[in-house]
């Protein structure tokens, strides 16, 4: 029981996490490897903010986002963009994309390294114990989880009744037919790259209350959304939410009763099982 | 040999296929044996590094052997399948690993060849569930490899309660250390040049260019891509294996650093990947430019080398191989650009 609402609380934010990756892959089809990084610099971000001031880490989240928005949006324009005019296959854009952010995790690293140093970094926000059920929980973890789940129905809402969410979506099933109906297709990729950054940064803030980190932590986190999306199925939020809760309750699983420092194994054996059993996903479709 | 087998199923549907075919298995011609003589000339003229230094130099010498062999055996899967791996570091930490955990029980040359069967069947099993399928799977795998393995050794040496950090005491002297390293480098490049010739490396440039005209073909795919990223890994693990008695204190953080990784991809990438000499020609300078850096400015070495692979990746994608390339079409004209087109042994 102990196991099942960690693993569960811990999915909550999974599923931010992964939606941001989603967008970034999914719409504008940039497999994004410096990901977890944006995420680790937003925590870096609330943990500057929490000891300088002591208002809540949440309050964070206020200019967090857009300032992530905005620097997601930079990236995209100044680097992914010549990428994008360049390249003259999908594969082409793929290699050159990957390459691309993967140089872009290492300034992120670099960056966090000059400014915060290599220690690990973590703060005590809330740290009183909850009862559910009779079991002690962190409140801090509780309050992530709302935030989280708060944040992933108003983006869900978002992308399907609005107009501009259709939009996304329509990129995300075909960008050249897009086109064809008037959508701005780079504009909208953009967009999308932007929005999935500041999905990530505000997951990275609120991982940041109950998890401790440095700056190299970034690849881990990187490579769970990973996990997440392929096991979701790449075109479907939903496949997404519940990946996440399956890598929240095998990574807790692995924690508890093998070791703590286990938990990428955990995403790994899940990983593999996806692709041996059903590489295109949960609820995803066989293409070919 | 294996990759025989495999290459045997890359039955040419055309003829200019089956004439680019016989071509590649023909005996040497003027050029190559030129250049192969070349090669050897400039080998023995490395090789003899020790004698005239045995300090500063030879430590860098002894870095750019490494890089070279590490960034070839990169480059033969990598390069033309497109298929980025970014698990070096996991192989090399492997190899370097068997070594210090066995250095105790078994003599050091058995401990080298283990190192190499445990990195080619690591490699076989990653192949297996991730080449198979097409598409960004393998990329992803690879990317936090170095670190899986990294947390399961540490996980291992806290349920047997050994220490987490080894040494690996064995006497070498320097050169003799340098010498190793050049003969695996050697051995690396005669294996990428062979497997560059042979209907495998073919198979393999198909799959590059179009994996589904590759399939049409004929061509078992994922059997090519899996045993070329053994051989290739298979190098990594001797690598590292060969490395640890310099380093004489193994730590997983050390060991399976992603920054190896990096490392290898940059160097690759800024020489040229479809090319054989291309990778050498990443590592000589980066490999000087890295000591520059890591001497200046020790704490920013992570932020400079993520710009430093950025500037590569826009602004020399094809690597300096390619750039000298451009310039000598450009400088030629258009006849020495017909011959070098005629002339061109299938390299991209």
């Amino acid at each position: 029981m102990d196991i099942i609402i960690t693993g569960l609380l811990l999915g909550g934010t999974y599923a931010l996490m992964a939606m941001g990756l989603q967008l970034q892959y999914g719409v504008a089809r940039i497999m994004n490897l410096a990901n977890g990084e944006i995420l680790v610099a937003g925590a870096f971000g609330t943990f500057w903010f929490y000891s300088a001031t002591k208002f809540s880490p949440l309050y964070s989240l206020i200019f967090l986002i857009p300032l992530a928005f905005v620097a997601n949006w930079a990236i995209y324009d100044v680097l992914i963009r010549p990428l994008v005019r360049r390249a003259k296959s999908q594969g082409q854009l793929e290699v050159d994309s990957i390459l691309a952010t993967f140089g872009i995790s290492f300034i992120f690293v670099g960056g966090l390294l000059a400014v915060f140093g290599g220690e690990y970094l973590s703060y005590s926000y809330l740290a009183r114990p909850i009862f559910i059920l009779g079991e002690p929980y962190g409140l801090n973890r509780i309050a992530a989880f709302i935030g989280a789940i708060v944040l992933c129905a108003s983006l869900y809402i978002w992308l399907h009744k609005t107009r501009a969410g259709l939009a996304l979506r329509a990129v995300a099933v075909n960008p050249s037919a897009a086109g064809l109906v008037s959508i701005n297709v780079p504009r909208a990729s953009a967009l999308a790259f932007a929005l999935g950054g500041a999905v990530a940064a505000a997951g990275g803030s609120l991982l940041s209350m109950f998890l401790t980190f440095d700056a190299s932590l970034g690849v881990v986190f990187t490579l769970k959304a990973l996990v997440i999306v392929i096991m979701g199925g790449v075109s479907d939020i939903r496949g997404a939410i519940i990946a996440s809760f399956i890598l929240g309750l095998a990574e807790t699983t692995v924690a508890t009763l093998v070791d703590p420092g286990l938990t990428l194994a955990a995403a790994y054996v899940l990983f593999l099982a996806i692709l041996l059993i059903k590489p295109e996903g949960l609820l995803g479709r066989r293409s070919s | 040999m294996s990759s025989v087998e495999a290459g045997q199923d890359a039955k040419p549907s055309t003829v200019t296929q089956i004439i680019r075919d016989l071509r590649e298995a023909a005996v040497l011609t003027g050029a190559e044996r030129r250049g192969l003589t070349a090669a050897a000339v400039v080998t023995a003229a490395w090789a003899c590094l020790p004698f005239i230094s045995d300090g500063y130099l030879l430590s860098l010498g002894i870095s750019i052997t490494i890089f070279a062999g590490l960034a070839t055996s990169w480059t033969l899967f990598s390069g033309p399948t497109n298929y980025i791996s970014l698990a070096t570091a996991a192989f090399f930490g492997i190899g370097m690993y068997i070594v210090a955990g066995g250095v105790n029980l078994l003599p050091y040359p058995v401990l080298i060849l283990i190192a190499a069967i445990a990195g080619g069947l690591f490699a076989a099993l990653i192949g297996l569930a991730t080449l198979r399928i097409a598409g960004v799977y393998f990329v992803i795998f690879s990317l936090g490899l170095a670190e899986l393995v990294r947390q399961v050794v540490s996980w291992g040496q806290h349920v047997m309660g050994t220490s987490s950090g080894l040494y690996v005491l064995i006497d070498r002297s320097d050169s003799a250390f340098f010498w190793q390293l050049l003969v695996l480098t050697i051995v690396v490049y005669l294996v990428s040049w062979w497997i560059g010739r042979s209907r495998l490396g073919f198979a393999l440039r198909i799959i590059g260019n179009d994996e589904v005209v590759a399939v049409h073909c004929g061509i078992n795919t994922a059997r090519a891509k899996v045993v070329l990223f053994v051989i290739s890994s298979t190098f990594a693990a001797i690598a590292g294996a060969l490395v640890a008695p310099r380093w004489s204190y193994v730590e997983p953080t050390l060991a399976f650093s992603p920054f190896l990784s990096f490392q290898v991809v940059i160097m690759s990438l800024l020489g040229g990947v479809h090319r054989l000499w291309g990778p050498l020609l990443g590592v000589i300078p980066f490999t000087i430019l890295w000591e520059f850096i890591s001497a200046k400015f020790p704490s920013q070495t992570t932020l400079l080398l993520g710009v430093a692979f950025l500037l590569i990746v826009y602004f020399i994608p094809h690597g300096v191989i390619g750039l000298i390339e451009d310039l000598m079409k450009r400088r030629g004209g258009l006849l020495n650009s017909l011959r070098a087109m005629l002339k061109k042994d299938g390299g991209k």
